[in-house]
């Protein structure tokens, strides 16, 4: 099952530029793409309310989940957005 | 013929064609129902929705900076799944659409308020989105501004936000009108420092038609609708003449040759050009608040090295007088927080306190200072807001000397520093006195709520007599509210021992003129029966008349 878990390095959390980012990159996939506190319940991870609901600060860890064609590529660019300090 | 009333806060006749900018959006009333075509309603929302995401996405791309940064945010926001999902399934079960959309913004707004910081501070603009949409939606008219307006149009708001005014200039705008403000509003300051008429505190202007023809008399503060054309000519004609500063140039002084330097108040190196043009003489205050606004981290000491030097290479020889940070009340940031929730903030940890507790953030700015400062001849002064004991300003004059920042002062806002200013005369370099402040804390009277507006006037005799105390401490004093942006009152702060006045740089031609009409007595005379008087009004009338070279309107 196509997944990453990654510590938000970003400053400022999945809050304001990185968020955007995060959330307009997903939302260019055609497939279902959500985020989760690990053992959490997943959102939709190309909400931007969904996401910002979820408060995830610098040094939390995310589980990103995708199924579908070309997942493993959007993950790793997800991955990469939050990996930026 | 109708008329408006409001407290006149930028001086100037303005005419034009009312354009509201944001009217209240009603709350769709509950309940609403549509008439059975889910398909069709839900498609209505899509479209308003995505109209809505189209417009703050261009509107961002044309403001860039951090108004971009928000107006992309909220582009998002308008185009959510899981928004337009809730949206589906309220329509689904009958709901009318623009209901839909409050319903669905509700249950995302109560998700976000549950956050604290950052996440609770989008609740507005979520808001402001979910307003948007259901404008589009009822037909009311989409707030925004025109783009190419035929001829300047008066602008007439609830109230005016930063970013909602990014782009102005006087060249689309004849007046500001707005519901609520005070003296010290964005509107009012922006107003100012366009050169455009402003009433603000009006009641009743946000229940203008759109596109009624007004004339705005930002002296008087009435709003006259469908004025007469003769009407119209002579008022704009009068303005015109009192508006007119006679040619007075070169620096500030008194018709005897009493020096005064009349200084800017700035915000940064953006209106340094503002200050040049108008002959300002340096700059009396420059927060350096915007520096730091919107951002989840301080800026880094290169930064502001440059920044500053910016500003400080701009007024080679002149003074240059920086207020170190002013965070806390109005100004929150994430790096500076209180160390408990403040049920009153403004009575808070702000300014000189909030640097007790993060002393680094003072430091780190000081040494920007001092750095910038290297290979510039600007006369670099640094004074700290919000300092009310001796103590206080004994710690930051030590700092900023540590940081080789000889020239070193303090802020006058608060009573108990200006009823001790002897005491802290001793421990200090120089006091400038923020009258919007002083005012504030003298009176008790929040300066941004509407109602109390008319504590904000500097002609009270009780903040007089505080100014006066100050001065009399003997230490170089300069006025750096809006204050001394009227011209009576600056004749009136030098009769009370003013040093330098700063004001915003549109205003320094008035004061330069209106101090070259009066002598030092006159000022002194006009000063002392202000002291005298019991109401401002009173006070003001008692000061215009020893000032001769002023119209008493």
């Amino acid at each position: 099952m196509p997944e990453r878990k990654v510590i938000v390095e970003s400053e400022v959390g999945l809050h304001a530029r990185p968020a955007a980012t995060f959330v307009q990159t997903a939302a260019k996939a055609p497939i279902d793409v959500t985020v989760a506190r690990p053992g959490g319940t997943p959102v939709n991870a190309k909400s931007i309310l969904s996401i910002l609901a979820l408060d995830v600060r610098n040094g939390e860890t995310i589980v990103i989940h995708a199924e579908g064609e070309d997942a493993d590529r959007l993950l790793d660019d997800l991955a990469a957005i939050v990996s930026v300090p | 013929m109708e008329t408006l009333t409001g407290a006149g806060v930028s001086p100037g006749a303005g005419y034009g064609a009312a354009f509201l900018l944001r009217v209240t959006i009603p709350e769709p009333p509950a309940g609403a129902r549509h008439d059975g075509d889910p398909v069709a309603e839900t498609a209505r929302a899509e479209a308003a929705l995505a109209r809505v995401a189209a417009m703050l996405g261009e509107r961002g791309a044309a403001c860039g900076g951090e108004a971009e940064e928000v107006l992309r945010a909220q582009a998002l926001m308008a185009r959510d799944p899981a928004l337009s999902a809730e949206v589906a399934g309220l329509v689904d079960a009958g709901v009318a659409a623009e209901r839909a959309v409050y319903d669905a913004f509700l249950r995302f707004r109560d998700e976000l308020a549950e956050g604290d910081g950052y996440v609770a501070e989008r609740v507005a603009d979520l808001d402001d989105v979910r307003d948007r949409v259901i404008a589009e939606l009822t037909g009311v008219p989409m707030p925004g501004l025109p783009g190419e307006a035929g001829a300047p149009y008066v602008l007439v708001a609830h109230d005016l936000s930063p970013a909602d005014t990014a782009t102005l200039s006087r060249e689309v705008v004849a007046a500001f009108v707005t519901e609520r403000g005070g003296p010290t509003s964005h509107t009012a300051i922006l107003a100012r420092a366009m050169g455009v008429p402003a009433v603000v505190a009006c009641a009743g202007a946000t229940g203008l038609v759109n596109g009624t023809m007004v004339l705005v008399d930002g002296t008087s503060g009435v709003v006259t609708l469908a004025p007469g054309e003769e009407e119209v000519r002579s008022r704009l004609a009068d303005a015109g003449a009192a508006a007119e500063p006679a040619a007075v140039t070169g620096p500030g002084r008194t018709a005897d040759g009493h020096r005064v330097p009349l200084l800017a108040n700035i915000g940064g190196p953006h209106e340094v050009a503002a200050a040049l043009e108008n002959g300002a003489e340096g700059v009396g205050l420059y927060r350096t608040e915007f520096l730091f606004l919107e951002r989840e981290e301080p800026p880094s000491l290169e930064e502001q090295v440059e920044v500053y030097r910016e500003v400080l290479a701009a007024f080679p020889g002149a003074p240059v007088v920086v207020r170190v940070l002013d965070a806390g009340a109005d100004k929150p940031l994430p790096f500076l927080r209180p160390t408990a929730p403040e049920p009153n903030p403004a009575l808070g940890e702000r300014g000189i306190r909030l640097f007790r507790v993060y002393p680094d953030i003072l430091t780190t700015q000081l040494e920007a200072l001092a750095r910038a400062a290297e290979g510039t001849t600007a006369r670099l002064q640094v004074m700290a807001p919000m300092i009310s004991t001796p103590d206080e300003a004994a710690w930051f004059t030590a700092l900023a000397r540590d940081a080789g920042l000889a020239d070193a002062g303090v802020m006058i806002e608060v009573p108990a520093a200006a009823l001790r200013a002897a005491d802290l005369a001793e421990r200090t370099g120089f006091f400038s006195v923020g009258t919007n402040d002083l005012s504030q804390y003298t009176f008790a009277a929040d300066r941004q709520f509407p109602s109390l507006s008319p504590f904000q006037t500097p002609w009270h005799p009780a903040l007089l007599d505080l100014v006066a105390l100050t001065a009399k401490a003997g230490l170089p004093t300069g006025i750096c509210g809006e204050a001394a942006a009227d011209p009576a009152m600056a004749c009136v702060l030098v009769g009370l021992g003013a040093t330098t006045l700063s004001m915003t740089p549109t205003a320094v031609p008035w004061t330069r003129t209106a101090l070259a009409r009066h002598t030092t007595s006159d000022c002194h005379a006009a000063a002392t029966a202000a002291r005298r008087a019991v109401t401002p009004e009173d006070a003001r009338r008692a000061a215009l008349a020893h000032l001769p070279g002023l119209p008493a309107s």
